[in-house]
């Protein structure tokens, strides 16, 4: 027990480290203050390029998607990182980091927006149209409002995950949350940075979660 | 184009490196089939545990599944590996990864699963146990056939989303695809072996999202 407290509750050590995370969770946050609302806006604008009905465009809009949710972020992030400087692209950690995230959580966003725009009965773009609206404009005032509000559940789902994934960040040494308590850990020579890493997403993450698997339930009831 | 060619779909430098990507590629099956059946069969056996309704036990599975969902997976993953060992415990890097991301699903698992009991109607059970069926067998042939199918859908994402976690063993040097790759990189100075670590990505997931869809269409139940 004693050892458990030692190693992973260390008083000494998180009065000594506890600035360098807080820089840490700094960062993260502005990676998900940059990372969501970018992927929840290239996310709407495929599933309304999709709405189209484009035959061409929709099959390019499909393989993007699919794509976007058949590459791991953390592969995203490095041939971004490590591969686009042989294109004489060279991009600094934190701008590929959202880069590759905002690809990454795109391909979930516009998937679920998609879903959404096909939950409104097209009589409601029909009537919006033969009212004088422009195509542009039924979709925008009445189609979106109501399919955004039909999609809450997985929004908040997968904004949750695009929270977590931040962490992969930490793989091109960004000094956000991960990475600062790895750096930490390396002064300190005892793991209590990690626990408090941990820990600190645990409490943030916290309630998101309950909101999240609340509405999973609500989602899986037939109806 | 002659430039693009040479640094991103370089042949020599393809076939070079060819072999020990394999090695990566297999290396990323065997983890990804290992935490998706296990993940799964956890996440099932936690459920049905959960359906006895005893207290405490459930709630420590509501704890262990939240703690799961909230941290990152890269967390857990460099926890298990870098601050286990000052306990005493030591896990193979190969291990250390293949379990966090196996509790993870294990944890998304039981949550959908016992939605899906949940969700079964009361008198299903009910109609079960008049029928003479014990608890465990009204469990087993009534309710579990409905609950995992109710479950499938939500279940095929989240495995696929978690298997592409494997990539993440990379941080802690497991020689998977993009550790491999990132290295074969450096080596070569050249980004085609990044190049045959995405593609090799790609035969690898794109089939299983294109399943998903499928599965996603077939088993709708929500709609509005």
């Amino acid at each position: 027990m004693d050892l458990i407290v030692e190693s992973f509750f260390n008083l000494d050590t998180i009065r000594e480290v506890y600035p360098l995370l807080l820089s840490g969770l700094w960062i993260t946050l502005l990676l998900v203050l940059a990372c969501v609302p970018l992927g929840v806006l290239v996310g709407l604008t495929v599933a309304v390029l999709y709405a189209l009905r484009a035959r061409w465009l929709n099959v390019l809009l499909v393989l993007y998607v699919d794509f976007m949710r058949a590459f791991p972020p953390l592969v995203l992030l490095i041939v971004i990182y490590y591969g686009l400087p042989f294109l004489g692209l060279e991009l600094r950690e934190f701008p590929a980091a959202v880069l590759a995230l905002t690809l990454n959580s795109s391909g979930y966003y516009g998937e679920i927006f998609r879903a959404g725009i096909e939950s409104i009965p097209r009589g409601q773009s029909e009537a919006a149209r033969s009212t004088g609206l422009s195509a542009l404009q039924a979709m925008l005032w009445i189609v979106l409002p109501q399919a955004v509000r039909n999609v809450v559940p997985p929004l908040t789902t997968n904004t949750l995950e695009v929270i977590k994934i931040t962490a992969v960040a930490s793989a091109v040494a960004l000094p956000e949350l991960l990475r600062s308590a790895r750096i930490a850990q390396g002064l300190v020579y005892n793991p209590t940075p990690l626990m408090m890493a941990a820990l600190t997403y645990l409490v943030l993450l916290w309630p998101i979660v309950r909101i999240a698997s609340r509405f999973e339930r609500q989602m899986m009831t037939p109806h | 184009m002659q430039e693009l060619l040479y640094y991103y779909f370089n042949w020599e430098v393809f076939w070079r490196y060819l072999p020990d990507m394999l090695g990566g590629f297999v290396v990323t099956v065997q983890m990804a089939a290992i935490i998706a059946v296990a993940g799964l069969w956890l996440g099932l056996l936690l459920a049905v545990v959960r359906a006895f309704r005893v207290r405490p036990v459930n709630w420590a599975l509501m704890v262990f599944v939240d703690v799961f969902r909230a941290i990152p997976q890269l967390v857990i993953i460099v926890f298990m590996f870098f601050a286990l060992p000052y306990v005493g415990i030591r896990l193979s890097a190969f291990w250390a990864a293949t379990l966090s991301l196996g509790l993870v699903l294990a944890a998304f698992a039981e949550e959908n699963f016992w939605a899906g009991f949940t969700s079964v109607q009361r008198g299903q059970w009910e109609a079960a146990r008049s029928t003479g069926l014990g608890f465990l067998d009204a469990l087993r042939y009534v309710v579990l056939p409905q609950a995992i199918r109710l479950a499938i859908p939500p279940l095929t994402n989240r495995t696929i989303a978690i298997t592409k976690g494997t990539s993440l063993a990379s941080v802690i040097a497991v020689q998977e695809i993009i550790n491999r790759a990132s290295s074969a990189q450096a080596q070569a100075a050249n980004p085609t072996p990044l190049m045959m670590g995405a593609v090799m990505y790609l035969i690898i997931f794109a089939p299983l999202v294109r399943l998903s869809r499928r599965i996603e269409k077939r088993y709708a139940v929500w709609s509005h």
